[in-house]
């Protein structure tokens, strides 16, 4: 009994097997191949992929995550594992364990360590936001609310995202302020997406191109990105909004400069007879205005019901 | 020095409390369910008329033009609710003892009824806190599987992206009932069954502090409970558990139930908080000291802090709901001069609490039960201790990060990236506590530790899987898709769920005296941990390619994973009626009687007998040291259950000093 109060008073004294060496021989590489894995393997194909700085930026955050997180799991599960096969009771054996209440240098050791992962955690996040100037990140794609802080360099491209129950459409405010459903982008040129809602919470989910923000009634929530690569990628509603939440999304197309400069002027010249209907282009619509508007609208033929700009979208009944 | 004796009068027989009365009357006259069942449907129907009388009187015209679906409707619905659940308490007797004091006249309802009645007790108003537990012990079992039970539907619904056994009506109304009850009724799934009945005896009382109180708290979670399934019959609510404005407020009355049923709930884990906190302060026994109280008991103490700091503001945040919708009011209402981020910025900061009343407990369970069946003292207590009062402290400055990309002031991104980040050192802490305690161990493998162990692996996951989604950039992609679901599944039902499980197979004996079969444990056991793994560990995958929650179509291409996380989840179901059988076949046919100490543990709890005495203690028991000395030569006994009269204050010093000689 002399010897495990001289255990109670340091759990790493050696009487017998040095346990703590062998666990850390054992984390070591399993923690050295994951991590390798991870980031080197596994990591360029971690969502939502590079096809916009914003994306690429989440990319990079999700992976230094995995990297962190994987040694630490892999830490608790092969000591859990080893305490469970070493020190399992055994037949026949009634004895208790040996009293040990705690372990100064290894509490202190612990907290230490987690603080310094936690806060050099926290550090990182917000440097990846762009907090310290660097206009490429721009916010990582995240929505902004009404006053940004963190922008891109240059003039970037305007596209309002109008949500409403259950359909997107976009406004173009630099080519007449004209609407549509269709979502085209040009690559390579800084874009901002001013996203507000005409009735309830939405949210406008461009996943591949790593946007995510939130469409509030009354509320301009803007967020950047700059496309890298051409494509199509999927737009979702990513905030329940009611019946048809699961079926508000569609498609949008990233296509380059001159292609994307033709379609906007063809599109102005076509809906120039619908534009002029509209309410003047502004950060968010009074659903209150858009009322009248709707008679407006019914009038001239085009769409309207229940005060909207179109009818809420039912898709066919399932 | 802490207060080291309780009240005067809870020392004597039966706490102090009134003694039994009612008898005489036959039983269908006494108060009880069915009683109460009657008292709710007169108090519906009366409230319901009401409302029809005010709004047909008034003429309430529909006031807002853009919601079109708000109207006058609501009005007898949330009157029908209201007087329900004043009816359901009346025809209890809630408040016979309160009128009879205010008219003078002794009191005696409904106190101490057990002595003389079998299961007549658990379907009445009861003052005892061990009939409470069961009470909430049965109930949480109920309200766990029909939630389930709806998990289940909505995974059928997403066997095919694109083929459909719902129409999205139901399903949508499936979503909101199944989130909505487990997230509201689950708050007290320990609190309730276990932090009533077992606090108590824990720390040496013969009673709680406020027994009608404590009852009360059970008797409103079968209403809340039915108020939120009627929802169904008025065509349900589409928002989900969080119920974001102007969504609920553009909703049907279907609604109604929804705000009726979470701010009632909200009330009654507030009430249920109150009392255990009061309890634990005053009615420790003599040498209960702080530094003694058993690891569940602090985790109780924490979580009951944050049911009476975050539950208030669910209440406030439902009442602004249910006048936004009756009276007109316009608190959420942009066009109106309200704001939906105010519900927003309410109901977060009552949230993010809420998940970590889902966590705390669990940590209690598990930090209590690993050094009984490691047969080692816990390691590092003090730790413990401050991980828990660290973890309910931080919840309260976290919220916004619900709210990371919903256009907040980005200012307050980075502020709310470190608060949140900060929060899993307190929660490493539960971890170090069981690494230290695992160490040169003498691990027994029993039902209830393996439910431990799994909560730790499990809620490991989810630990992790959330520091992902405190950092904006990482989030912008996770925030509001099946990663977000994963992630809190994993730390609600891996966690709580399974320490509830482990504290079922662990301290059923002790409140029954009958033991769980323990062969058909562990297969509920295996399967239901490795059906969990696997029905959710795949939807970390599926949020991350992008498909968002609570949707009824989605991608073709994740239909694989999606069937084959649906078909797990069946399997889970299944381990879950494997329980329930196991909990039947035990407590009602078989009933292997238990009465000893079947895990050897030190417990305060553990030295009285199974079932407990009516009383719990004969006398006020002394405390002479912690429960987790295993392994300690000569050690003390964990309390003297028979102090000699005069005694107690002898027994303290002469506690203290051993204490000072070691």
């Amino acid at each position: 009994m002399a010897a495990s109060s001289a255990e109670a008073a340091s759990p790493t004294a050696r009487t017998g097997p040095n346990h703590g060496l062998r666990i850390f021989l054992i984390w070591l590489p399993i923690a050295v191949i994951a991590d390798w894995l991870l980031y080197f393997v596994y990591g360029p194909h971690m969502p939502p992929g590079t096809m916009s700085t914003s994306a690429a930026s989440q990319q990079f955050d999700i992976k230094v995550m995995s990297v962190l997180a994987a040694p630490v799991f892999a830490f608790v599960v092969v000591y859990a594992g080893y305490a469970f096969i070493v020190w399992r009771h055994r037949e026949g054996d009634d004895t208790d364990g040996p009293p040990i209440y705690g372990h100064a240098r290894i509490q202190a050791t612990w907290i230490t360590i987690s603080a310094v992962i936690v806060l050099c955690l926290a550090a990182f996040g917000t440097y990846e936001l762009g907090a310290f100037g660097q206009s490429s990140l721009a916010g990582a794609g995240a929505g902004e609310g009404p006053s940004p802080i963190w922008k891109p360099n240059g003039t970037p491209l305007q596209i309002q995202v109008i949500a409403q129950q259950w359909r997107f459409t976009y406004r173009y405010p630099q080519y007449g302020g004209f609407e549509t459903t269709a979502l085209y982008l040009p690559v390579g040129q800084p874009i901002q997406f001013n996203v507000t809602s005409i009735d309830v919470i939405h949210d406008f989910w461009a996943y591949q191109l790593g946007v995510k923000a939130d469409a509030n009634p009354g509320v301009n929530n803007i967020a950047y990105t700059t496309v890298e690569h051409t494509g199509t990628f999927e737009v979702r509603c990513d905030e329940l909004c009611g019946l048809w939440h699961g079926a508000m999304f569609n498609q949008g197309n990233v296509v380059s400069v001159a292609a994307f400069q033709a379609w906007a002027h063809k599109t102005e010249i076509k809906l120039a007879s619908v534009t002029k209907m509209l309410p003047a282009y502004a950060t968010s619509y009074d659903p209150t205005t858009i009322a009248q508007l709707n008679k407006a609208m019914v009038k001239a033929g085009i769409a309207g019901a229940n005060g909207y700009y179109y009818p809420p979208q039912d898709p066919v009944q399932p | 020095m802490a207060i080291e004796t309780q009240p005067e009068r809870a020392q004597g027989a039966g706490g102090g409390l009134p003694a039994e009365g009612g008898g005489g009357r036959p039983w269908w006259a006494r108060p009880a369910i069915h009683t109460a069942i009657v008292g709710a449907v007169v108090g519906y129907l009366l409230g319901h008329a009401l409302g029809d009388y005010l709004t047909g009187a008034t003429g309430a015209a529909n006031q807002y033009p853009n919601v079109p679906l708000s109207d006058s409707e609501d009005w007898p619905i949330v009157l029908g609710y209201t007087l329900a659940i004043i009816g359901w308490l009346a025809g209890l007797g809630v408040f016979n003892d309160i009128l009879r004091q205010m008219v003078g006249r002794p009191i005696s309802g409904n106190g101490r009824a057990h002595q003389n009645s079998g299961l007549a007790r658990f379907f009445r108003y009861e003052l005892d806190h061990k009939v409470v537990g069961i009470q909430y012990l049965v109930g949480m079992i109920i309200y766990f599987c029909t939630a389930g039970l709806l998990a289940m539907a909505m995974r059928t619904e997403l066997l095919s992206p694109v083929n459909h056994v719902f129409t999205s009506q139901v399903y949508i109304e499936i979503v909101g009932e199944h989130g909505t009850m487990m997230m509201m009724l689950m708050t007290s799934v320990i609190v309730g069954p276990f932090g009533n009945y077992l606090v108590p005896i824990m720390i040496g009382s013969k009673r709680v502090a406020f027994p009608r109180i404590e009852a009360l708290s059970f008797w409103l979670t079968p209403m809340a409970f039915l108020i939120l399934l009627s929802g169904f019959m008025l065509g349900g609510f589409p928002f989900g558990w969080t119920g974001y404005a102007p969504l609920s407020i553009q909703a049907t009355v279907g609604a109604d139930s929804y705000a009726v049923a979470f701010g009632l709930m909200g009330v009654s884990v507030a009430l249920a908080g109150f009392n255990i906190i009061v309890t634990v302060i005053c009615y420790r026994a003599p040498g209960m000291r702080w530094g003694r109280l058993p690891m569940f008991v602090w985790s109780m103490v924490s979580t009951s802090f944050l049911f009476v700091l975050a539950a208030p503001v669910l209440f406030a945040g439902m009442y602004m709901l249910i006048m936004d919708r009756t009276a007109q009011t316009a608190f959420f209402e942009d066009s109106l001069g309200g704001s939906s981020y105010l519900y927003e910025n309410v109901f977060w900061f009552f949230g993010h609490p809420e998940v970590y009343i889902l966590a705390l407990p669990g940590f209690g369970i598990v930090s209590e039960l690993i050094p009984v069946f490691c047969r080692k003292p816990l390691f590092a207590y003090k730790v413990a201790g401050a991980g828990m009062i660290g973890v309910s402290l931080l919840s309260f400055f976290v919220w916004q990060h619900h709210l990371f990309d919903s256009g907040i002031n980005p200012d307050m991104r980075p502020l709310f990236m470190v608060t949140t980040e900060l929060i899993s050192i307190p929660t490493g802490f539960i971890y170090l506590v069981a690494l230290g305690t695992f160490w040169k161990a003498k691990i027994r493998f029993r039902v209830p530790m393996l439910f431990c162990i799994a909560m730790y692996f499990n809620f490991l996951i989810g630990g992790i899987s959330g520091v992902y989604l405190s950092d904006v950039p990482a989030d912008t992609t996770e925030h509001g898709s099946f990663f977000v679901m994963a992630h809190f599944h994993y730390t609600i039902m891996g966690g709580l769920i399974f320490a509830f499980m482990a504290g079922i197979y662990y301290w059923l004996p002790k409140m029954t005296g009958i033991k769980l079969n323990e062969k058909l444990g562990l297969w509920h056991f295996w399967i239901m941990f490795i059906a969990f793994n696997s029905t959710f560990l795949p939807l970390f995958a599926v949020g991350d390619a992008g498909q968002p929650r609570r949707v009824f179509e989605y991608a073709t291409n994740l239909q694989g994973l999606n069937d084959w996380v649906s078909i797990s989840s069946y399997f889970l179901g299944f381990s879950i009626l494997l329980f329930v059988i196991n909990f039947v076949w035990s407590t009602v046919i078989v009933r292997e009687r238990e009465v000893g100490n079947p895990w050897q543990s030190r417990g305060l709890e553990w030295q009285v007998s199974s079932p407990p005495p009516a009383d719990n203690f004969d006398q006020i028991p002394v405390v002479l040291s912690s429960p987790y000395d295993y392994g300690v030569k000569d050690a003390q006994p964990v309390a003297d259950l028979h102090p000699p009269a005069g005694v107690v204050t002898a027994a303290i010093m002469s506690a203290d000093a051993a204490r000072v000689e070691a």
